[in-house]
């Protein structure tokens, strides 16, 4: 009923001053229910995504639970300085950037190989059978993942009772930091490759079966089919993945690497996420730990922004 | 497509073989941890530790999970991660199809504004410290709230949701039932929820996996231990090793004590993880329309 009567009454005084509203309002007006949809979501977008945003200033203050954020002491750049000068500032840069650059070089190319693999599978129901098995592993939690990597590579799990077996010395794969990356990369791919393929096959699956029949009829080959029809078709969405994971580089997330980490392997596990989380939130530096994810965050944010250009340039295809 | 199999040539066979080969290693790569991890919860903890089980269980005990199921710790998880996904994901669906649906109306003045404004969290955020304060302000540390509201809504499905509504619900639909004098809400809520159960279900499956398999936020927000999701307490029996002390205090040597440990990971791996294998099978094509329709417009 109320709904019913704010409608006509909006109906009609749209109608009788139109010449002097404009067209805008009159929409606005109509839709004031869509207006009421997005209330929450905006809310949400605001105090958990643009209040930190705002809150980040305290990277430049020097702040305590007792102070607010304004009336905390302003210092400039100084946990900036305090981080660029630390004794680990260049390991973490160079963990958080190694790790991720390789984990962009071994998952990018993959699952478009799998997915092309996929592809030229004919048995219909033995695809099936591998999509489910590739894509199920996705779903296993990462603290599981990592709870199954502890199990397999520990002192007596499987792997290195198959070291004994063969007569070979006991690996500390877990302790040892040379092993870190092995094990969070292969993890990595065991557990993504065949989700990340599904984005591809789509792409293939919308390939324009008369392409593929007049290939065949001017005698190319499988595999130069692949080369010539299929690459071509899935160019402009690995493009657009790419600009995002190159632009992402930075973020590497803190989630598996907290978990695989222990105190030996620490000279290569410790990226700029764990640093963050350990800083901020069990030392309670938190203008400290601010400042380093600022830090991140920005060059992050200029990375996509550059990557996005030359994307744009060399290939036509970007983010925006 | 006949056309293909008639022309085969021999060089095409031989990709053909190397294809398959190389496909079905791949399945065995990722079939046979998980395959490794049943077979070891049901065995001999003395035999996995001697390398003898690599095929099928021996020696088949129920130990490990006699020794999980006694342990309280476990059951307190699954009892707080079912209340986070269940009120996690129904708020979480409330709000994306709400705002997923007046974002998909052309004749929303401000979409555009608005939908930038969401993006663009997913490329610059104020980082882990400036949103922890937030929740500490709001007082949600410590609370059910700290894993429920500071991820009540997802972007990424909001753009999902979005392109499914901007291509199902055609503009004559709505033109039609505006004439009839039907509300906006009366029209979400009767014509466009309706036509989007394939959608909608995307959604739930997603969100609930989301909670289900979360750590982060109850790493940072929760330390009362009555409060922790399963996802935090198989982390303290898998990596810390902490929890399983408890379950083995009666086994003698130390050494037989590591490997009822080892016994009781392997089972917890399982129980961890069962509901969503379970159910697995029967919603993967679910999850599989999520991930298309996300990525036409990407």
């Amino acid at each position: 009923m109320i709904n019913k009567s704010i409608k006509s009454e909006s109906y009609m005084e749209g109608k009788n001053l139109i010449w002097k509203r404009s067209k805008r309002w009159n929409q606005i007006k109509r839709n004031w229910e869509l207006y009421l949809f997005l209330l929450p979501t905006l809310l949400y977008f605001i105090i958990f995504h643009y209040v930190p945003m705002y809150g980040v200033q305290i990277a430049f203050r020097d702040y305590s639970p007792g102070f607010g954020i304004l009336t905390s002491p302003w210092v400039g750049l100084e946990h900036f300085i305090r981080f660029f000068e630390s004794y680990q500032f260049w390991s973490l840069i160079y963990n958080t950037f190694s790790l991720s650059a390789l984990q962009l070089l071994i998952t990018f190319p993959l699952p478009i190989i799998v997915a092309i693999m996929l592809n030229q599978l004919m048995f219909k129901k033995y695809k099936k059978f591998v999509q489910t098995v590739i894509y199920a592993p996705h779903f296993i939690s990462v603290v599981v993942l990592v709870g199954m990597v502890y199990v397999f590579f520990s002192g007596n799990g499987i792997i290195n009772n198959f070291l004994n077996l063969l007569g070979m010395e006991e690996v500390r794969f877990l302790t040892e930091p040379s092993w870190f990356k092995p094990l969070y990369l292969g993890s990595s791919v065991w557990q993504e490759t065949g989700w990340a393929a599904i984005i591809y096959l789509a792409a293939l699956a919308a390939v324009n079966p008369e392409l593929h029949e007049a290939a065949i009829v001017d005698g190319a080959s499988k595999f130069q089919r692949i080369l010539h029809v299929d690459v071509p078709a899935i160019m402009p969405i690995a493009m657009i993945l790419l600009v995002l994971s190159v632009g992402n580089i930075m973020n590497i997330g803190f989630e598996k690497a907290y978990l695989l980490q222990t105190p030996l392997n620490q000279t290569s596990s410790e990226i700029i996420p764990t640093y963050v989380y350990k800083v901020g939130l069990q030392q309670a530096q938190y203008s400290f730990a601010a400042a380093i994810g600022l830090f991140n965050a920005v060059i992050n944010l200029v990375l996509l922004w550059y990557v996005n250009r030359v994307a744009k340039r060399l290939s036509g295809t970007g983010l925006w | 497509m006949n056309l293909s199999k008639i022309n085969r040539t021999k060089e095409d066979k031989i990709f053909d073989v190397i294809n398959i080969t190389l496909l079905t290693l791949m399945l065995l790569a990722i079939l046979y941890p998980l395959y490794f991890i049943v077979i070891a919860s049901i065995s001999n903890p003395d035999r996995i530790f001697a390398g003898d089980v690599w095929l099928y269980p021996i020696e088949v005990t129920f130990e490990g999970y006699a020794r999980i199921f006694q342990d309280g710790k476990i059951w307190i998880g699954y009892k707080n991660t079912i209340i986070y996904t269940a009120v996690g994901t129904a708020i979480n669906i409330a709000l994306t199809l709400t705002a997923a649906y007046a974002l998909s109306r052309k004749d929303f003045f401000g979409r555009n504004f608005f939908m930038f404004m969401f993006v663009f969290t997913m490329f610059f955020s104020g980082g882990l410290i400036p949103t922890y304060l937030v929740v500490q302000n709001l007082g949600m540390v410590n609370t059910m709230w700290a894993m429920i509201i500071p991820k009540a809504v997802a972007i990424w499905n909001i753009i999902v949701a979005r392109t499914f509504f901007q291509s199902t619900i055609p503009d004559e639909m709505l033109e039609a039932a505006k004439v009839d004098g039907c509300s906006n809400t009366k029209f979400f809520t009767k014509i466009v929820l309706p036509l989007s159960k394939p959608v909608i279900a995307v959604m739930v499956l997603f969100y609930a996996v989301g909670h289900w398999n979360s750590y982060f936020d109850a790493l940072v927000y929760l330390n009362d231990e009555a409060l922790y999701p399963l996802q935090l307490i198989l982390r303290n029996i898998l990596i810390q090793n902490e929890a399983a002390a408890t379950m083995v205090s009666d086994v003698e040597s130390v050494a037989a004590q590591q490997r009822v440990a080892d016994l009781i990971k392997y089972g917890v791996i399982i129980v961890g993880s069962l509901p969503l294998l379970i159910v697995y099978p029967f919603i993967q094509k679910y999850f599989v329309q999520g991930v298309m329709i996300g990525g036409i417009k990407g």
